[in-house]
C-alpha cells in the first residue's frame, strides 16, 4: 500500500526520489482518505525554496483543510498543474497522478523520514 | 468521558465501508466509500439514505400538553393540526438557545419532540424541570427509537412500494402512521437537506431491517447511503441552522434570522420577554449568508469575519458548495452589513479574503 521507494513524514506527506536529484512530493493515501474529497490545492511558485518541515501549501477537501509540509529541503522545479482542474486525482491516486510538486533536493534526504514499513506501522497505530 | 454511543445501524455502516467519526458523543458515519461529493449529488439529483437514529425523541403527554408546549416554545403550538409538524426551539429566558427541534402534533394531549443528539440529556432535563408545574408527563424515548432519513427527488418512488399508506398524501412538514412491510412506523415528510424526502421512525430493534429494505429497494434507482459530511453541506446550502454553529446559548433567536418561529403575538413563552426587549432595543447583529469571490478561498467554521478591516464576527459554517459551485458560508455581521452584496472579508490563514453577503437559501429545490 505504501511504495517502498518513497519516504514518509509523520504528518502524512511522501517524498519519492526520482534518481536524478529531484523528487516528487505529495500526501499519502492515508491522508487523502482522512480528508475526503479534495476540492482545491494551493501550491507554491516554481523556483521557491523551502527547508525540511516548512509549510509549502494547503490541500482543501469538502470538510477540512490541511497544511502540507516539505519532507526534505529543496527548490520547487515543477507543479502538478493538472490538479487545478482535477483535484480529485489526489483521492484517486495519491502516489501517482495526485503528486503535488517536484523539488530539486538540497543535499541528502532528511534522515528523520520514515520508510514504508515504519510509516505503515504509524498509520496502523493512528487508525486504531 | 462516557463511552461513545452507537446507533442500531453501527455494524451496517461499518459493513458498508463507512468512515466513522465521533459526532457529539456518537460514533457516526461521516461518509461512505463514494465520498461526500458523490453523496451530496445523489441527494440533490436522485436519493440518499441517512442514519439519524442518534436524534432524540421526547414524548409529552397529558391534558395540558398543548398549553405547556405553547408556554415552553416560541412557535404557535395551538395552531398546529393533528399530524402537522413545525420547526421550533427551546429558549432560555434570555432568548438564547437550549436547542432547536421539530415538534409533531399527535393529538391535543400528545406531542413528539425530535431534538439534537448531543442535547438529549440537557433537553430532557429542561422539559422535565418545567413540566413539573403542569399536568403532563415527559418520556425520553430516544434509545428505543430508530430513525432513518430518505432524502432526494426519488424518495417517494423508493419508499412507496414498501409502505401501506399513500405517501403523496403526506404534505411537507406533516406525518402519518403506517406499516412498513407490516411493521408499524411513523413517516414524516421532513428532512435536513433542502430536498424532498421522508423520515421514518421505528423501534430501535427494527431499524436495521428497515434500512436494509430501503437500500435494496432504492439501489436500482441510484440510492446510496449518505453520511454526516454531505448532510452538513446539504443543510448549509439550504441555510438550515445547526446547533453549536449558527445557534447556541450565546445567540438569540431573532439575530439567528429565525424570527419566523418566534410568535411574539401569541402571548407568553419562555424567552419572550427578553426577545421583546431585544427587539425594542434593536438588534446589533444578524446571521447572513456569504459567498467567497475567489474560487481558491474556502471559508471554514470559526474564521474571523472582517468589516472595514476589523473583526466583526466569525464564520459559523463554511464549506465549498457542490451544487452552487462556489465557496459559501454563514456568519454573524453587524446590522449595517447585512444587505445583499455588502463586501466583507474572511480571514483565511492570516489573509483577508474578499466575500460578499449573498441571498439565502443558497439552494432552493424546484417545486
Amino acid at each position: 500500500m505504501y511504495p517502498a521507494d518513497a519516504k514518509y513524514t509523520k504528518n502524512h506527506e511522501f517524498i519519492r526520489p526520482l534518481g536524478d536529484g529531484t523528487a516528487l512530493v505529495g500526501i499519502t493515501t492515508y491522508a487523502q482518505e482522512a480528508m475526503g474529497d479534495v476540492v482545491f490545492v494551493d501550491l507554491p511558485e516554481v523556483g521557491e525554496s523551502f527547508e525540511a518541515g516548512a509549510e509549502f501549501g494547503t490541500v482543501e477537501s469538502v470538510k477540512t483543510v490541511a497544511e502540507i509540509f516539505l519532507p526534505s529541503s529543496g527548490e520547487v522545479v515543477e507543479l502538478n498543474t493538472e490538479l487545478e482542474s482535477h483535484p480529485e486525482f489526489i483521492n484517486e491516486d495519491a502516489f501517482g497522478k495526485g503528486w503535488l510538486i517536484k523539488i530539486r533536493l538540497a543535499g541528502d534526504l532528511n534522515p528523520e523520514l520514515l520508510d514504508a514499513t515504519a510509516y505503515a506501522q504509524l498509520v496502523a497505530e493512528e487508525s486504531h | 468521558m462516557s463511552e461513545t454511543k452507537k446507533t442500531p445501524l453501527n455494524a451496517a455502516h461499518r459493513a458498508l465501508g463507512a468512515k466513522m467519526v465521533d459526532f457529539g458523543g456518537w460514533d457516526m458515519p461521516v461518509q461512505y466509500p463514494q465520498g461526500i461529493i458523490a453523496e451530496h449529488i445523489a441527494v440533490r439529483t436522485k436519493v440518499g439514505l441517512f442514519d439519524v437514529s442518534h436524534m432524540g425523541e421526547l414524548r409529552v403527554q397529558g391534558p395540558q400538553a398543548m398549553a405547556f408546549l405553547d408556554w415552553l416554545t416560541p412557535n404557535a403550538v395551538a395552531r398546529l393540526a393533528k399530524g402537522q409538524i413545525h420547526y421550533t426551539a427551546f429558549l432560555y429566558e434570555n432568548g438564547t438557545f437550549v436547542d432547536d427541534l421539530l415538534l409533531h402534533k399527535i393529538s391535543d394531549d400528545e406531542y413528539l419532540l425530535v431534538v439534537n443528539a448531543s442535547n438529549i440529556e440537557k433537553d430532557f432535563a429542561w422539559v422535565q424541570e418545567h413540566a413539573a408545574a403542569w399536568q403532563v408527563t415527559v418520556t425520553n424515548e430516544s434509545d428505543a427509537t430508530g430513525q432513518i432519513a430518505l432524502q432526494g427527488p426519488l424518495s417517494l418512488e423508493v419508499l412507496q412500494p414498501l409502505v401501506d399508506i399513500d405517501l403523496s398524501e403526506i404534505k411537507y412538514y406533516w406525518f402519518a402512521y403506517g406499516k412498513f412491510q407490516g411493521l408499524p412506523v411513523m413517516i414524516s415528510r421532513t428532512g435536513y437537506t433542502g430536498e424532498d424526502g421522508y423520515e421514518i421512525y421505528c423501534p430501535a430493534a427494527s431499524t436495521e431491517s428497515v434500512w436494509n429494505a430501503v437500500m435494496a429497494q432504492g439501489q436500482p434507482l441510484g440510492l446510496i447511503p449518505t453520511g454526516l459530511g454531505c448532510r452538513n453541506t446539504l443543510r448549509l446550502e439550504a441555510k438550515m441552522s445547526l446547533y453549536g454553529h449558527e445557534i447556541d446559548d450565546t445567540t438569540n433567536a431573532l439575530e439567528a434570522d429565525l424570527g419566523w418561529i418566534i410568535k411574539l403575538q401569541k402571548g407568553f413563552f419562555l424567552g419572550r420577554d427578553e426577545l421583546l426587549l431585544a427587539k425594542a432595543r434593536g438588534l446589533t447583529r444578524k446571521l447572513v449568508g456569504f459567498r467567497m469571490l475567489e474560487k481558491r478561498d474556502i471559508a471554514r467554521d470559526h474564521m474571523n469575519v472582517l468589516v472595514d478591516g476589523l473583526v466583526a464576527g466569525h464564520v459559523t459554517s463554511g464549506a465549498p458548495s457542490t451544487t452552487c459551485g462556489i465557496n459559501l458560508g454563514l456568519c454573524y455581521v453587524p446590522l449595517a452589513s447585512t444587505e445583499i452584496g455588502t463586501r466583507i472579508q474572511i480571514e483565511i490563514r492570516g489573509k483577508a479574503c474578499e466575500a460578499e453577503v449573498a441571498a439565502t437559501p443558497f439552494y432552493k429545490r424546484a417545486k
